[in-house]
Order: C-alpha cells, then sequence, then structure tokens
C-alpha cells in the first residue's frame, strides 16, 4: 500500500506491549477533559427553541457580537441520512453547534424487548444498516455468551471473512460519500461501483444485499456456497489497483489535501474523555482496534495492521478509512487459505433449527423445528455485554435475559451515536464551509444514531 | 466470586483482580472494590456502588486505568423485584443504571450497576468525569425518565420534545401511533 504520505505508522498484531500509552497521564487527561466540559463549543439549545430563533441574533450585554443560528438538515445531501444540525455563526465561524438526532427513532431497542433471540437478529441488522454484519455478530456473540456455547470453528473463520467483507464495504461506501460531499464526484460512482461487487457477494452467501440476518446465534445461517473462493477473489483482485486510483484521485491532490488537512482536529485526550473509538480516535495516533487488543472471533490467528494517524484531522480519518481497505483485503486473503472445514453452525438441537431434511423424517425434529420458530429457545438468567471492532468504532450489545425466550433489554451501544459528540469541538472556530467535511470524516450512519 | 475464581483470563485482568483481592477482608463474605460490592458476570467484574458513591467511584477507577466511559444505558426491571445475582447488601429497586467503562492498559472491561428507585428516578451525572457521557444518559433520560443530576442538558434526545412518557419503561405499551397521512388505514 502506497496510501499515506501522512506519516502514518502502523503496528503489527502480536504485538502486545505496542500500545504507547505512557505518552499518555492523567494530568493531560484530566486538562482535556475539562478543557472540554467548559470550552462552550456546545450550543444548550432545545430543538424546537433552535427553530423559533433561528436567524439573526443581536449582540448581548455580556459582550457576545452579533450571532445567526441555522438549522442545517435534517433534509441534506451530505447529512447521510438525516442529522440536523443547530449552527451559531459569528460571520462564517462557527462558535457552537449541536447536533439534533432522533429522525429515525424507531424504537428498535423496544422492539427488541418483543422479539425471541432467533428474530433478534433481523432487528438489529437495520440499524447500522451500512455494516450489518457487524451488528448481527456482536448480538450473536452476546447470546451465545448468556447461553454458554461457542460457534463452531468454521462458522468463526466464516464471520469473520463477512464481517472483513463488510468493512470494505462500509469503508468503500465512506469513500462514495466522503469523496462526493467534497466535490470529487466521480467518487461517488468509483466508490459504488466496488462497493456493488461486495453487496454481489454477500448476495450469493445470504441472498440479500443488505440487512441479511446471516449471522444468528449458534453459528451463521447457511454454509458458503459452492465456488465461495472465486467469488472472494474476483472482489479482491482488481481492488488494489482501483486504491491506486483512489490514490492519485484524492490522496496526492492539493484540493483535496487542502480541504481535509487541519480540518476538524482532535486530540487523543479529548477522544477518551468523549467516549470516542474506532478510527475517530486511532486518527489521534492511538492505536486501539479491538481485532487486536481484545481479539474475537479467530483475530488472533491473522495478520493485519491496526492503521493510526497523526494529527487527528479529517484527512488522516480519510486516511485511515482508505488503509484499512487493504487491511481487509489482506485478512480475507488469510481466511482464504485457513477456512477449515467443518460445521456451519453449532450442532445443538435447542438452539439450532434441525436441518429441512430431517423434518420429514423425525418427529422430534419436526418439534424442535416448531419450538424454535415459535417460541425460541430459551437462554438463561444474567445480562451480558459483547463488543466488536466495527467500522465506527465499537459496537457492543448488552443483553439482560430472564430466562424466557426474548431479552428482557436488549440495548445496542451504538459508535456513531457516541462518536456523534465530538461533533461541536470539531467544528468551533472552522468555517461554515467546513461542516460537510468534518461530518462526512466523522462517518455517522444514522440508522444506529437514532435506532 | 471475584476473590475465589483462579480469573479464566489473568493476563487481561491481572491487575484488577489483584486490587479486588487487597480491599476484601477475609472475614467479610462480600468482595468489594473501593467501597462497593463486587460480582462477576461472563468474566467481566460488575460493581454495585449505591447511587450516591456512583460518581466518587467512577472518579477513582478512572485514575486507576478506566480512562473511558463508553456507555450509560438503563433496564427497568418492573416486573422482576428481586434479583439473585445482587449482592447481598444491595437493594434491588425498580430501575438501574448500567455503566461500562474500558481500561486499555490491562485490556479490560467493568460494568457498574446502580439501583434507581421509582419513587425517585434520579441519579449524579457521570459527565463531570467522562464528558462522553452526556448523551447517553440524555438517551436514558428520554427513553426511562431517569434525571441525571448535574447533567448540564437534561433534555430529550431521540423522542420528539413534547413527547409524553417514557417508551422503553416496561408498563409503557408498544402501540401504534396513528397515521396521519391522507389515504392511510386508519388503524390496523
Amino acid at each position: 500500500m502506497t496510501t499515506t504520505e501522512t506519516t502514518t505508522t502502523e503496528t503489527t498484531i502480536g504485538d502486545t506491549a505496542a500500545l504507547d500509552t505512557t505518552a499518555l497521564d492523567l494530568t493531560a487527561l484530566d486538562a482535556a477533559r475539562d478543557a472540554l466540559t467548559n470550552d462552550d463549543s456546545v450550543l444548550r439549545l432545545g430543538e424546537l427553541e433552535a427553530e423559533e430563533r433561528s436567524g439573526y441574533q443581536p449582540p448581548t450585554d455580556e459582550g457576545t457580537g452579533e450571532r445567526m443560528i441555522m438549522n442545517m438538515g435534517p433534509q441534506h445531501p451530505s447529512t447521510h441520512g438525516v442529522l440536523r444540525l443547530v449552527l451559531e455563526l459569528d460571520g462564517e465561524i462557527i462558535t457552537r453547534s449541536k447536533p439534533v438526532i432522533g429522525y429515525l427513532h424507531t424504537g428498535m431497542e423496544k422492539t427488541g424487548e418483543d422479539l425471541t433471540y432467533v428474530q433478534g437478529c433481523t432487528n438489529v441488522t437495520r440499524m447500522d444498516y451500512a455494516s450489518p454484519l457487524f451488528n448481527e455478530l456482536a448480538f450473536s456473540l452476546t447470546t451465545e455468551q448468556l447461553l454458554g456455547i461457542e460457534a463452531p470453528e468454521r462458522a468463526q473463520w466464516i464471520r469473520m471473512l463477512m464481517c472483513e467483507m463488510n468493512r470494505l464495504s462500509s469503508h468503500l461506501l465512506f469513500m462514495a460519500s466522503n469523496g462526493m460531499d467534497l466535490g470529487a464526484v466521480s467518487m461517488m460512482l468509483y466508490g459504488w461501483r466496488e462497493r456493488e461487487e461486495v453487496l454481489r457477494f454477500f448476495e450469493m452467501v445470504t441472498g440479500l444485499r443488505m440487512n441479511h440476518n446471516y449471522i444468528r446465534p449458534g453459528g451463521v445461517a447457511a454454509d458458503l456456497p459452492p465456488g465461495w473462493k472465486d467469488a472472494v477473489r474476483r472482489v479482491l483482485d482488481p481492488l488494489p489497483d482501483r486504491l491506486a486510483e483512489f490514490d492519485i484521485l484524492m490522496t496526492g491532490q492539493p484540493i483535496w489535501r487542502e480541504r481535509l488537512q487541519g480540518i476538524g482536529v482532535i486530540t487523543t485526550e479529548q477522544c477518551l474523555a468523549l467516549g470516542t473509538t474506532g478510527p475517530i480516535l486511532r486518527s489521534t495516533g492511538y492505536e486501539w482496534d479491538l481485532r487486536r487488543d481484545m481479539p474475537y472471533l479467530r483475530y488472533d490467528e491473522v495478520e493485519f495492521d491496526v492503521c493510526v494517524g497523526t494529527y487527528g484531522d479529517s484527512f488522516d480519518r480519510y486516511a485511515i478509512r482508505l488503509a484499512e481497505i487493504g487491511e481487509s483485503i489482506r485478512i480475507v486473503r488469510q481466511i482464504l487459505d485457513k477456512m477449515p472445514p467443518g460445521d456451519f453452525r453449532i450442532q445443538d438441537k435447542k438452539v439450532t433449527p434441525p436441518p429441512r431434511a430431517r423434518i420429514g423424517e423425525s418427529m422430534e425434529a419436526l418439534i424442535h423445528h416448531f419450538k424454535i420458530f415459535t417460541e425460541g429457545f430459551k437462554v438463561p438468567t444474567g445480562e451480558a455485554y459483547v463488543a466488536v471492532e466495527s467500522p465506527r468504532g465499537e459496537l457492543g450489545v448488552y443483553i439482560v435475559s430472564d430466562g424466557s425466550g426474548k431479552p428482557y433489554r436488549m440495548h445496542v451501544r451504538g459508535p456513531s451515536f457516541v462518536n456523534l459528540q465530538t461533533l461541536p469541538h470539531l467544528m468551533k472556530n472552522t468555517l461554515i464551509a467546513d461542516t460537510v467535511a468534518v461530518v462526512s470524516s466523522v462517518d455517522p450512519i444514522m440508522g444506529e444514531v437514532d435506532r | 466470586m471475584v476473590a475465589s475464581e483462579p480469573a479464566a483470563d489473568h493476563t487481561e485482568s491481572g491487575d484488577q483482580t489483584e486490587s479486588i483481592d487487597q480491599v476484601v477482608d477475609s472475614a467479610e463474605p462480600e468482595p468489594e472494590l473501593h467501597g462497593a460490592p463486587v460480582t462477576t458476570s461472563h468474566g467481566i467484574v460488575v460493581a454495585h456502588p449505591h447511587r450516591t458513591a456512583l460518581v466518587a467511584l467512577v472518579a477513582t477507577l478512572r485514575t486507576g486505568g478506566y480512562w473511558q466511559c463508553l456507555d450509560v444505558c438503563a433496564v427497568d426491571y418492573l416486573t422482576h423485584p428481586g434479583r439473585p445475582e445482587l449482592p447481598g447488601s444491595v437493594v434491588a429497586e425498580r430501575f438501574e443504571i448500567v455503566v461500562s467503562l474500558l481500561n486499555h492498559r490491562q485490556r479490560s472491561r467493568l460494568r457498574i450497576r446502580v439501583q434507581v428507585p421509582e419513587s425517585d428516578p434520579s441519579c449524579p451525572s457521570l459527565f463531570a468525569v467522562h464528558p462522553g457521557s452526556e448523551a447517553p444518559e440524555r438517551e436514558v433520560y428520554d427513553l426511562f425518565g431517569i434525571v441525571f443530576d448535574g447533567h448540564p442538558d437534561m433534555t430529550r434526545i431521540l423522542m420528539p420534545e413534547d413527547w409524553e412518557g417514557h417508551p422503553l419503561r416496561k408498563d409503557y405499551a408498544i402501540g401504534r401511533i396513528p397515521v396521519q397521512f391522507k389515504g392511510a388505514p386508519a388503524s390496523r
């Protein structure tokens, strides 16, 4: 990969001492936190009040000059869905701002309480619709932890394959939308074109392009179809050349750099204080990737680098995602070689529905099938939280079970939701023209923010 | 419990179990962490402080390496008033606030469960310790009606501002909202 000219340092897996936390100390963290809570970058204004007060604001007695309050969105092409930003402007400079969310809220956590664990994946997969398989994975891992089971070896590798392919498609979508947001309109076509190839592979394996319901508690829904390796290679083979094209089109472009470098800067300490994870945290030079640092599935058996930036600006966040596409390709190629034979779902009759052929000949199989699809399987009482590294950061699912077939409480810690808190701080004292660049670089998926 | 468990993943939470061992008095039946009773759930340490001690506990843990507060959420235990997994000294209440903390150095997680009574649904805010808890706390307020004292912006976040009720409470029916578009069927 000849992606970045920024000093993108990389560390290899297994090098557990590599996480350099010595540079951070508590005084720096405290200072950053206190600055964050007192820097007056968040406009604390109710959503209705912001609507009423929008427009000219006369100077106040405290010495604040003339201001303008502007509502950007929720219907705006660059808001990636329905994000509304209330901006307070001093001329062209953003002084304070606040993201207003909830326009896509459909009560999915409440719905989750009314669905069995078998049905649960169909619900969570619709949250982060750009990377649905990660939602399913986090939900399944949490359910499996409560059940005290582990998916078979092959299922683990299939899950890893699908998730890394999903990371590809998600980051390619980011390339497309980020390009378009900044005026590189041809990127919109190229990014979607590459993503479409990945989705075609998903369709071949899961039957659906999005919202797959493929990763389920106990394993995956179906084994990989014949010829899947060739299909993966057909997706992967052209990608390095295409990424090189992206590089020419964007990374080296003076206009591109002017638009992104030094825009929306955040520090490691601020990220930690705000609970930020994923590419935003890594863009500050802090190496933290759950795949390497708290491995799940079989990530400890593949080699990949954790990509970090240096300056914590929008350009670093772009460069990291571009580099992570390369790393995902690397992981998928290893999975192609290492995919073990075996079951694709656990052979536990209480959790896994019987094969179709068995239902016709076995009374017990019929009963199990009926039980699983009407009332679902019972999950022992308890609570569990499992997190995975989604393309946007830590995606965690917290489930409380009361011993019945439905979760008593199902909470999803969406990385976009928490990461969105960085926006007012990223946009403080930047030009209004950079708003789109900053929002785009945070890469929020509103389905996950609002749930 | 933590003290008796041989710590399955000792590399990840080694120091954590050690520090718990230090505060546990052998005469005491309940393990403690900075004064809060402790249990484990699927390998993760769960602390159960009183809500008045929550902020102090989180601040102490933060100086001990739990730099990130990843999540604040709540559970409404309306239909499950008694919960056997709670330590003996903790009185089970209707609401529970669940805080997830992450320690990057030890690569360990820690969960805090705080009991909040129905009669006074409020809890001190973690905003001053972890500013990142702002949006999650607003979500808890919005969906459960639990007020966080000291929060800078205690308003609804997901539901409309003029919404009545708190949807994730167990006594809030799933229900349907009448669709108000022309031509849409009145009710299904």
